[in-house]
């Protein structure tokens, strides 16, 4: 059975491992996954805790369907308090990592403490084992994966690790698994890394029984045949993620040179087209791969072609690369974009806050608030290919006196350089955004500026907002399960409506992240894909759990609001610049350049993004100021927080 | 005789990885979620991104068949497929040393050996592979597609040819 997976806590300090069952009342009230991470966060961390100190807790999940038949389980999420922003931490990657560690027995890790040295944890049928990694320090994200292989003579093991860049303790280090699976986000590897954590390996075969095998078969035939009939997932099986960004560019909704404009010009090399030519050169024609039990098959396969990497294979890119290494620094060349995704790959990075972060101080330079003394003498223009490349080393490595800087992140950077280079900065919540430019769509923005790990699309983005979709067809996928009767608008440069959209998706996603399923089997870029109504069947056909839709509703709003209620004890303020639901001036100041008709001269008005702030913040049952009512938080069964169930 | 029997044709080529395949296996035969006991397998060089589908051949002159001591495994001729009696079976696991393809498993759990039946004539491997890295076709047919890729390089050739040809004149 899915719901018989344990939850291990470990104790990196003391090396004292304690295994428990997840109560049945717990999975009723979060599920697991990023809600179930959530609660132990909140319950398991102190206030004000160092995020790289042995105080910080990080915890490794899979969903409570991940191993199971329902579609697409392929889903590791990585949580702890971030050294990014001082908030909530929270990655989630594909690959194969959770379905392995719940065939080895477990759903949950709990980490606490700080080895001596480095270590390693190993999970086997059961049991748990913690190893000398100091062999494997300092070496790639593949390296450790294979060496880890070799040394205990399994092929099929698989491992979360971290790179060089966690290792240095780089403020944005992802945690990866496979060739090109990464948490990315919030600096999830930097936590790793200052636990002396390298990897966590998983092997198992301990049986997953299905409650109810038929009908699970046959259910996860229907929503096969659901997912590959979306045009979207069409495309994305043939071109991947890059299509994104083209479709995106094409309109004028991503960064270029930092924020100075909002679409790439001339950029035939690096559209998703170029991409994938070079995919089918270096790989064949059949190039795209797949997640665990996943028909989408989004992942390219490529070898960068030329370059001083030239042969070298990696998987991707996807369009967080493309934004982070062709718009934002406005780099235009194919060869950048795929060596560029292969060191953050192989070093462990972030692409998207790497990219964001030396476009930033790109800008920076041009405007020379930052000088050749910081830069050592780089030439840290926009367009200039090789200082971009050479940039992403240093902070790697904490070369120089700007890459040692850039590795602390944008809010630390910004203090260390002075005058008003923070101005400049893109960021949300300490934590950069991805390369979309939100300034002709208020939804977007909204979504950025209230996303609970810091701008972040993958938290709330209404993306089928940009479909012009008939009220009709918006009501019938925003009414469920809740009946909502206010406005909704199919103009994406419109504000009404767009509070309800963001809220309807924070649960959404929410719901997929206790799943254990990938967005892109629910609605993010598809309308017509699973959602709430679709949930309950899987769940019961594989767990033998029974939810209604609007229980799976209350569970979502329940985990959601769990990390409002972490973020808030750890500063979180409405309109702080810092900490808070609130976007750069620029946002409001400087109107968009470049794109279409509807989108050119645009800014995000400041009353009007106010009010939707405060419609959000109605729905989700804060008051003004963003903190829940008493109400609320009964109503969600929150009021006794912290608690210790698990 | 009548021709009879499709086989599983395997395209590596195709492959995305998933290992959906595993798991509808052991979820149909078993009704648990667990890569361990399915019949196919997906044999990775992931450094490479080369994906390949391992299962069995149902060979006509099966070496599980000849080296079984107990003559637990036959020839099932209306399906095509080599099958085994496991009320026979004394688990001695020579089947699974001499198979050339390692398609016969050994299930530490049930303390059996298992390999593939083509789920009675509807194998669910080739069921949910969207991307058809595994197919279920009339024996006759198994070559067909490479025969035509090949034949596509020469066409090609020739159309080149041709071109040219009326070029020159």
């Amino acid at each position: 059975m899915a719901l018989n997976r344990k939850i291990a806590y470990i104790d990196l300090s003391t090396g004292k491992i304690e295994i428990k069952p997840i109560p049945i009342n717990v999975r009723k009230k979060f599920l697991g996954g990023r809600g179930l991470d959530a609660y132990l966060l909140y319950n398991h961390t102190k206030k004000g805790c160092d995020p790289l100190g042995p105080e910080n807790t990080i915890m490794v999940s899979g969903g409570v369907l991940t191993a199971t038949l329902a579609s697409a389980t392929a889903r590791t999420h990585v949580m702890a308090k971030s050294p990014l922003g001082g908030l909530l931490g929270s990655a989630n990657m594909g690959g194969f990592f959770a379905p392995e560690l719940a065939w080895a027995g477990f759903h949950h890790l709990v980490i606490k403490g700080k080895a001596e040295k480095p270590v390693y944890l190993w999970i086997h049928n059961g049991k748990i084992e913690i190893r000398d990694a100091r062999h494997l320090w300092g070496k790639t994200t593949t390296e450790t994966q294979w060496a880890i292989r070799e040394e205990l003579g399994d092929e099929d093991i698989k491992s979360l690790v971290i790179g060089p860049a966690g290792e240095n303790l780089v403020r944005f280090a992802n945690v990866m698994t496979g060739i090109k699976n990464s948490g990315g986000r919030t600096g999830m590897g930097a936590v790793m890394g200052s636990k002396n954590l390298k990897a966590i390996a998983a092997r198992g075969t301990m049986d997953i029984k299905i409650a109810h095998p038929k009908e699970a078969l046959e259910y996860n035939k229907h929503f096969i045949e659901q997912i590959t009939s979306a045009k979207v997932n069409q495309t994305q099986g043939t071109l991947g993620t890059p299509f994104i960004w083209g479709a995106t560019n094409s309109w004028g909704g991503v960064r270029c040179r930092n924020f100075q404009y909002n679409q790439e010009l001339y950029c035939d090399d690096i559209e998703p087209e170029a991409i994938d030519e070079v995919c089918a050169e270096t790989m064949g024609p059949y190039h795209m791969a797949g997640c665990f039990g996943c028909q989408v098959h989004c992942r390219a396969k490529y070898k960068i072609p030329t370059g001083p990497y030239a042969g070298a294979y990696d998987e991707g890119p996807e369009y967080t690369s493309q934004g982070a290494f062709c718009g934002e620094p406005d780099c235009r060349s194919i060869e950048t974009l795929l060596t560029g995704n292969h060191l953050v790959d192989q070093w462990g990075m972030d692409n998207l806050e790497t990219g964001s972060i030396i476009s930033w101080a790109m800008e920076l330079y041009e405007l020379g608030i930052l000088t050749d003394k910081e830069t050592d003498g780089l030439e840290l223009r926009f367009s200039n290919d090789e200082a971009l490349l050479e940039m992403v080393k240093r902070i790697c490595f904490r070369e120089g006196w700007l890459g040692n800087v850039l590795a602390e992140g944008g809010v630390i950077a910004s203090e260390k350089i002075g005058k008003n280079s923070f101005d400049y900065l893109i960021q949300v919540k300490g934590v950069s955004n991805l390369h979309s430019d939100e300034r002709a769509t208020p939804a977007l923005a909204l979504n950025v500026a209230t996303a609970s790990r810091g701008s972040d699309h993958l938290r709330s983005r209404p993306a089928i907002d940009l479909y012009h979709l008939p009220e009709g067809v918006l009501r019938k996928i925003y009414s469920n399960p809740v009946p909502y009767e206010g406005l909704l608008s199919s103009e994406h440069t419109e504000y009404v409506g767009k509070p309800w959209q963001v809220f309807w998706q924070e649960n959404c996603y929410m719901a997929v992240d206790c799943l254990g399923i990938c967005k892109y089997h629910t609605v993010f870029l598809g309308a017509t894909l699973p959602n709430f109504e679709d949930w309950p069947k899987v769940l019961y056909y594989n767990t033998g759990l029974e939810f209604t839709p609007r229980e799976l509703w209350d569970v979502a709003e329940r985990c959601n609001m769990i990390e409002r209620l972490f973020n808030l004890r750890e500063g979180l303020k409405r309109e702080d610049l810092k900490k808070g639901d609130m976007l750069n001036h620029r946002y409001f100041d400087e109107p968009t350049r470049r794109g279409a008709p509807d989108v050119v001269g645009r800014v995000i008005d400041r009353e009007k993004f106010k009010k939707m702030i405060d419609e959000f913040y109605e729905y989700k049952g804060l008051d003004k100021d963003g903190i829940p009512k008493p109400e609320t938080l009964k109503r969600l069964g929150l009021e006794s927080e912290p608690s210790h169930l698990v | 005789m009548e021709p009879m029997g499709k086989v599983l044709a395997i395209y590596p080529e195709k492959c995305t990885g998933c290992r959906l395949c595993e798991q509808v296996c052991s979820v149909f035969h078993d009704g648990i979620s667990n890569p361990a006991r399915s019949r196919i397998k997906i044999m990775k060089w992931e450094s490479e991104g080369l994906y390949i589908p391992m299962s069995c051949q149902q060979c006509q002159d099966a070496p599980c068949m000849i080296i079984c001591p107990v003559k637990a495994i036959t020839r099932d001729e209306t399906l095509s497929r080599v099958m085994v009696n496991h009320t026979i079976c004394i688990g001695c696991r020579s089947c699974v040393a001499v198979c050339p393809f390692g398609a016969m498993n050994f299930n530490v759990i049930d303390r059996k050996n298992f390999k593939c039946d083509l789920c009675d004539g509807d194998p669910q491997c080739v069921r949910f592979c969207e991307v058809k890295a595994v197919d279920y076709v009339d024996a006759d047919r198994v070559s067909i597609a490479k025969k035509k890729a090949a034949a596509e390089k020469i066409t090609a050739a020739q159309r080149q040819a041709i071109a040219l040809e009326s070029e020159s004149h």
